[in-house]
């Protein structure tokens, strides 16, 4: 079926940033513009979604030149599940910004680059093809760029560096690994890349090229030896940036690790082994980096970190319960990350310092807060029945039935030690007494408690809004995980995809 | 021509990565620009090189009748070209920005925030 309304969520956010570039240093109008188009945008990818879980994968060549020779853009369900959830991050985070950004940020372009953001983010998911996915991450990353240093503080700007650096050299690798693919098949897009690739001799260097883009999704997705950058930087921007790099930027590179080892390169026994063997060292090195840090955004950090592990252990197995495990997690991890990060803006709000042993006492002044706050930790932490819980149940289930111990034992420290974490967080900034001031220090004036009523709807009400959204994924785990397994089951058979990008006789005819 | 390309493209990913694991900031910055010039070659060579056949369907014909250059890595390269070239001046200004900021040029200096352990 082929359906130019797929690319709407994308042309969207592309006008909006462009009239919002228009509106430069015209706040008021800014906020208020960026918030409708995001709803209008969560409404279309609401739509996107509903149609293609009807009528099946939906496709659109660009300028109309037939697949494989033009750029083709492909909504599967995984695809708009990603848009969809993108889009309900992208509300939560605009209302959010709205109040926490500080004028001076949105007078030079936060609004704008917000949308290009989302617009990188939205294209990634919506892509059929592997040069096209390359530049939508350079859309995302070098709006990343901007929205990491804007501002210009010192802490930012030396966290820029870090992050710049390295997601530059991943995006070389990324081109050099396209370079190599080309020159193997003499092709870009990914169904025809699913054909052509399973039909080379040389097996040797498809590997070596499968691990190339391993290495290059690897560093944007922060897995074990290649995640140093994150935690070096997440915690510099405010928080509503640090919700989106949190939320979604690591999750683009699963979701590219996904879709190309499930389409493109379908792993052999070597590369599921490297997998595990990631995987178990991400969840184990991620919980221990995270035990240690006691500031409050260092640690949610490391637990992005730590929390990837769970996704690249579904790829690890690879079978289709743990892919539909690792796609279950993936989009709770979407909405609990963002959530966390505007969480930890509020506790700066209030407190002025987000390092643990100077905070307390908080659930004494906002217990209504407080308990809003216990719930997103609690949905991290997966304790049943709320959104984190579910797709364990399902990896462990896989890891058991591959007889992959090691990987259970990993995946059981990790969530113990996350629970270690939050309850030591709950105990540091929730219950301990508010601790004296030292030597030297000034009261902090509550920034919460005097702004306008309405200035604190606007800012609690995100928080609501994915509360909500995770508590259903926790209540109604059972339609994520409907939609869940038919995505892995699309995986695992890749040619309804392959029919539906290249048309119906090109699997017969070959 | 395909032998020098590969020692070229070689040499240029050898001296980049060397280049970035040195400690300063304008080697990391050279570093990342040789690798992205070396994968710019990399996707040239790869795409066959064919010479003096432009991809040019002659006058009398319809179709393709002899072998001709493939000019898909030609417009990858334009791309990546103009795509490294607005990171690479976003690093620059960055580069200068941290320069500014905390006065020196050394890698390890960069952590002066990182007081927690």
């Amino acid at each position: 079926m082929i359906n130019n309304f797929i690319i709407l969520p994308l042309l969207l956010h592309m006008t909006t940033a462009i009239v919002l570039l228009f509106l430069w240093k015209r706040i008021t109008v800014q906020r208020i513009i960026s918030v409708i188009a995001n709803v209008v945008i969560l409404i279309v990818s609401i739509l996107l979604f509903i149609q293609t879980w009807q009528t099946g994968i939906i496709t659109m060549q660009a300028g109309n030149w037939p697949a494989p020779f033009g750029i083709t853009f492909v909504s599967d369900v995984f695809s708009s599940m990603m848009v969809l959830f993108t889009s309900i991050s992208a509300v939560a985070i605009s209302l959010y910004s709205t109040i926490s950004i500080n004028r001076a940020r949105m007078k030079y372009g936060y609004f704008p680059i917000f949308h290009f953001l989302f617009m990188g983010l939205n294209g990634a998911f919506l892509t059929g093809d592997i040069f096209n996915l390359y530049v939508w991450f350079e859309v995302v990353i070098i709006s990343s760029f901007v929205l990491m240093t804007l501002g210009g503080k010192k802490p930012q700007m030396e966290s820029a560096i870090k992050y710049v650096a390295m997601n530059m050299l991943a995006s070389v690798i990324f081109l050099t690994a396209i370079a190599i693919l080309y020159g193997l098949t003499g092709s870009l897009n990914m169904a025809d890349l699913a054909i052509k690739v399973a039909q080379i001799e040389n097996r040797g260097l498809v590997n070596v090229t499968g691990l190339l883009f391993f290495v290059g999704f690897g560093i944007k997705s922060a897995v074990f030896p290649l995640y140093y950058w994150l935690p070096s930087s997440y915690h510099t921007p405010p928080s509503a940036i640090a919700a989106i790099f949190g939320g979604l930027l690591t999750k683009v590179g699963i979701y590219a690790l996904l879709r190309f080892f499930t389409l493109i390169i379908i792993p052999n026994e070597f590369i599921t082994t490297v997998f595990s063997y990631v995987a178990i060292a991400t969840l184990i090195i991620g919980a221990f980096g995270a035990v240690v840090k006691r500031d409050v955004r260092r640690m949610f950090s490391y637990l992005i970190v730590c929390h990837i592990g769970f996704m690249i252990a579904g790829l690890g197995l690879f079978t289709e319960v743990a892919l539909a495990g690792a796609i279950f997690y993936l989009f709770h991890d979407i909405i609990i990350k963002t959530n966390l990060f505007l969480v930890s803006g509020i506790i700066y709000r209030i407190k002025g310092t987000m390092r643990m042993p100077q905070l307390g006492g908080l659930y004494a002044q906002y217990p209504r807060l407080s308990l809003l706050m216990a719930i997103v930790l609690f949905s991290l932490v997966g304790i049943p029945p709320l959104s984190g819980f579910w797709p364990k149940i399902n990896l462990f289930l896989a890891s058991f039935l591959e007889r992959d111990y090691v990987l259970i034992a990993a995946m059981i420290l990790a969530s113990f030690v996350t629970l270690y974490v939050i309850a030591k967080m709950w105990t540091e900034v929730f219950w301990k007494p508010e601790p004296p001031l030292q030597e030297g220090e000034t009261v902090y004036v509550d920034g919460f408690a005097i702004m306008k009523p309405f200035s604190k709807f606007l800012l609690v009400f995100p928080i609501v809004l994915l509360t909500l959204v995770s508590l259903y994924i926790g209540f109604g785990a059972e339609n994520i995980m409907l939609i869940s397994k038919h995505i892995a089951a699309e995986m695992m058979d890749t040619s309804p995809y392959i029919k539906a990008v290249l048309g119906n006789d090109i699997l017969n005819v070959r | 021509m395909e032998l020098l390309l590969v020692v070229l493209i070689g040499i240029l990913y050898g001296t980049g990565i060397y280049l970035m694991l040195r400690r300063s900031m304008v080697k990391l910055l050279i570093g990342l620009l040789l690798l992205g010039n070396g994968a710019n070659l990399l996707i040239f060579l790869l795409g066959d090189l064919t010479k003096e056949k432009p991809p040019v369907i002659p006058a009398d014909s319809n179709i393709f009748t002899a072998i001709y250059a493939d000019p898909i890595p030609q417009s990858l390269i334009l791309t990546a070209i103009v795509i490294s070239f607005g990171l690479q001046s976003f690093a620059i200004i960055l580069l200068k920005r941290v320069y500014l900021a905390t006065g020196s040029d050394n890698l390890d200096d960069l952590n002066t925030h990182d007081i927690d352990i």
